[in-house]
């Protein structure tokens, strides 16, 4: 017979999360504060005045279209991985790897078109609304291929048969990072598209 | 049962542990515990929680020492201006001309002081050490939740001091905009020799330091809220640990922002962005850059500034509370409000930045609205302040050296706060702007306090973490010498600085309002000099100690947290057996009825009968 006291001992502590999980979104917050960051800069520097206003190019709406259908693919594989379909997982996994790098060559086409319509980043000719469109862009753009080098880690993984049904932390954790980052990208269109 | 608790708290190993089975966490670490591990991978790239504390301390007192030379030096200038310098001249080569410090030399030397002793001694030698150190061995984890992670933390800072060490020494000298590097003084090489490659290696090295903060804070956090040992609820937490875990998650959230504004300053500096500069002439030539605010800045600066304050001073509350309960016999007065009044902090840390900058003429109603907030502040840090007090009273005393840099810790706090008061409200800042009565303030209240948290926790904690102990006698004239040098420093200060003595300025006497006070500066100084040379009774202490100190027993200090139940030298796993379960709060010091005037966390209430409380009564049957 236990008392009270030995059974408190035995009471679950934490959330229930793995320490990566746990350490993977701390580390969205730390991100998330850096975007906070430059997005409260830009409004604070908008009212301030001297403020060119630009046009976003259209292409930043193929690449936005281009990241949401990778956070699909990502989810797809999460789930062929639940279901032990490790072929289609390794599918699932490659899209989202191909698609993430469309994306981001696409954001560095769009700072092509940005400069055709003179927005500029620096120089004697720039703005800094135009120099922030730039360093968001850019500094999502750095996220986004950490995104895909932990995407090409759990693909290798994957590929040795180290996800499955029982092994889902790191894809777990791979598509709550990949989805993050989509969402931050949707978060700053949108943010662009409210406040040029 | 009751009859052996004595013993049985002695001893205490084995006290506790209820056979109850493993937690997930505990196997994935006996793989970690290489018996004879090559010196490289135990001393220099250990992943041992322990090891890296003692490499943040060490790294610390490196730049501790840095800092305080370089406090000496501008003191030299500020209390003999008049003085020849030539003497220095081995040591600083071409920034003594003709017998005088050179003015721009001047500016870098504050400017990396503040960068230094904020940074790299406050920051990461107090939480580096004590997080790492304690946070495993106070939740009862075997190590943190990443220890690979928490290696790169170390040398991430090992990096960032390497860059800003070797800034020292460059041709152009190392950055000189102050601490704050507020452009456009640090944007622009034209403007000072030290904003050219000296701020560059500035800004690289607080990458670097960020990354490592960032890479620690997480590992802090999601120890503490995943790897606390059974019962270790989050209520039965030792202060220390509420300490750190708030000082970590402020870092997570407030670093980032200063990389962000770093990277915009690199931007501006290196890339041609104009995001704080505009409408600048240099030598009649109109720059380029158009459109920039330079006020952004030092919001963003600020948004971190502020926090980071308490990143500095919480660790320091967390170990004095530990010490000043454990050193008094007695609870600590009102954990709750303890835990209460952390939490306070860290919330209103984030909305008060902006009453660094009133004087930015910002608008008087949004001044008034960080004013109120800022002086919110002043209700947690006076819960906290006679919560200490109230513990102190009627308590057995036993002043250690740990107990009596507790106690000094608590006067500067208060000394220090009071001047917050004055300084919070935005009219008298206003007055007191850029003065020595500014410094004066923030050295007493976070510099020389955190300083006192620092060197409580080493000499409390020494034993734990080298296996001896350090020099009671040395340590007495350490903490008198250094406490009345403190106040001998910055209590005159005040004076100066109410007289409208401005900060950062190189030489006052051709001012006839400040000549007066050339007595008093030389006062100062001498006091500054002198308690810096004090502290290498300390340094000598240190490591006189780690080698030839008196062998330490278990529970030097008959403590009741649970880092002090695992053996004199815990090895990699801290724990030999298992982990011990917890029972009680880690306060429970002097409890009536009690056989010994300490109970430690791992004794369980049913081997307690004559101290325990109704309620733990129930809990016992």
């Amino acid at each position: 017979m236990k008392t009270s006291e030995a059974m408190l001992g035995e009471k679950e502590l934490g959330l229930g999360w793995h320490p990566k999980r746990v350490l993977l979104i701390l580390l969205i917050f730390s991100i998330v504060m850096m975007f906070a960051a430059f997005t409260s800069g830009y409004i604070v520097r908008r009212d301030e005045g001297n403020w060119r206003e630009f046009d976003l190019p259209l292409s930043l709406l193929f690449n936005t279209i281009v990241i949401v259908l990778s956070s699909a693919t990502m989810q797809w594989a999460y789930f062929m991985a639940k279901r032990d379909e490790v072929k289609l997982a390794n599918i699932g996994l490659l899209l989202t790897m191909v698609l993430g790098i469309v994306f981001v060559f696409g954001q560095v086409h769009s700072w092509g078109d940005l400069v055709a319509g003179h927005t500029y980043f620096g120089g004697s000719d720039a703005n800094p609304s135009g120099s922030f469109v730039y360093v968001l862009m850019g500094v999502h753009a750095f996220h986004l291929i950490t995104g895909l080098i932990f995407v090409a880690v759990v693909l290798k993984r994957s590929l040795n048969y180290q996800v499955h049904s029982r092994a889902m932390l790191s894809i777990g954790n791979a598509t709550l990072y990949w989805h993050f980052l989509g969402g931050l990208w949707l978060y700053l269109y949108l943010f662009l598209l409210l406040n040029h | 049962m009751a009859t052996n608790l004595p013993v049985s708290a002695q001893s205490q190993g084995g006290v506790g542990t209820a056979p109850v089975p493993h937690t997930e966490h505990d196997d994935h670490l006996h793989d970690h515990e290489h018996h004879d591990q090559h010196w490289l991978w135990k001393y220099v790239f250990s992943q041992d929680h322990k090891m890296i504390a003692r490499q943040f301390l060490i790294t610390g007192i490196f730049w501790a020492v840095i800092g305080g030379v370089l406090s000496s030096l501008f003191r030299l200038q500020l209390g003999w201006p008049e003085a020849t310098l030539d003497w220095l001249q081995p040591i600083l080569g071409k920034w003594i001309e003709g017998g005088k410090l050179n003015p721009e030399f001047y500016l870098a030397l504050v400017t990396m002081h503040g960068t230094i002793m904020v940074f790299f001694v406050l920051t990461a030698g107090l939480s580096g050490t004590f997080s790492n150190f304690l946070i495993p061995l106070q939740v009862g984890a075997r190590d943190m939740a990443s220890g690979f992670m928490n290696m790169l933390s170390y040398w991430f800072f090992f990096l960032s001091s390497v860059v800003m060490f070797s800034s020292l020494f460059l041709e152009t000298g190392p950055a000189a905009a102050g601490w704050t590097i507020y452009p456009p003084l640090s944007a622009l090489p034209q403007a000072i020799s030290g904003s050219g490659t000296g701020m560059t290696m500035w800004l690289v090295s607080m990458v670097f330091f960020i990354v490592s903060q960032l890479l620690g804070g997480v590992n802090y956090v999601t120890t503490i809220i995943n790897m606390r040992t059974r019962g270790m609820s989050m209520s039965k937490l030792p202060l220390t640990i509420w300490a750190f875990f708030l000082t970590a998650i402020l870092g997570i959230l407030s670093f980032p922002v200063l990389f962000s504004a770093a990277l915009l300053l690199v931007f501006d500096r290196s890339f041609g962005t104009s995001f704080f500069l505009s409408d600048i002439y240099i030598a009649g030539q109109a720059l380029h850059n158009q459109g920039g605010s330079p006020v952004l800045f030092q919001h963003l600066f600020w948004f971190l500034g502020h926090p980071e304050v308490y990143i500095v001073i919480m660790p320091a509350m967390g170990m004095v509370s530990e010490i000043l309960a454990t050193n008094s016999r007695k609870p600590i007065f009102g954990y709750r409000a303890m835990i209460g009044s952390l939490i306070g902090i860290s919330l209103l840390s984030f909305v008060v930045w902006a009453h660094h900058m009133f004087v930015t003429g910002m608008n008087p109603f949004l001044g008034s609205v960080f004013m109120f907030l800022t002086l919110i502040i002043a209700v947690p840090s006076g819960v906290k302040v006679f919560n200490w007090l109230a513990t102190l009273w009627r308590g057995n005393i036993r002043f250690t050296a740990a107990m009596l840099f507790s106690v000094g810790f608590v006067s500067l706090f208060i000394s220090g706060g009071l001047t917050g008061i004055i300084l919070g409200n935005a009219t008298l800042d206003i007055q007191m702007h850029n003065t020595y009565f500014v410094v004066a303030h923030f050295h007493l209240v976070m510099g020389s306090s955190a300083f006192f948290g620092l060197f409580a926790g080493v000499y409390h904690w020494f034993p734990k973490m080298f296996g001896r102990m350090m020099d009671e006698k040395l340590g007495y004239i350490h903490f008198w010498l250094t406490f009345i040098g403190v106040y001998l420093v910055f209590m005159p200060m005040h004076y100066v600085g109410i007289a409208g003595f401005p900060r950062r300025y190189y030489s006052w006497t051709g001012f006839d309002a400040f000549s007066q006070f050339a007595d008093l500066n030389k006062f100062i100084s001498l006091a500054a000099i002198l308690a810096f040379f004090a502290q290498f009774v300390f340094i000598f202490n240190f490591f006189y100690s780690i080698f030839r100190g008196r062998r330490a027993t278990e529970n030097p200090w008959n403590s009741t947290t649970l880092e002090w139940t695992t053996p004199i030298e815990p090895g990699h796993g801290n724990w030999p057996g298992e982990i011990p379960a917890v029972y009680r709060w880690p306060y429970d010091y002097s409890k009536p009825g009690a056989e010994a005037d300490f109970i430690p966390q791992n004794v369980p209430y049913s081997q307690t009968p004559s101290s325990n409380l109704p309620y733990e009564r129930e809990l016992a049957e």
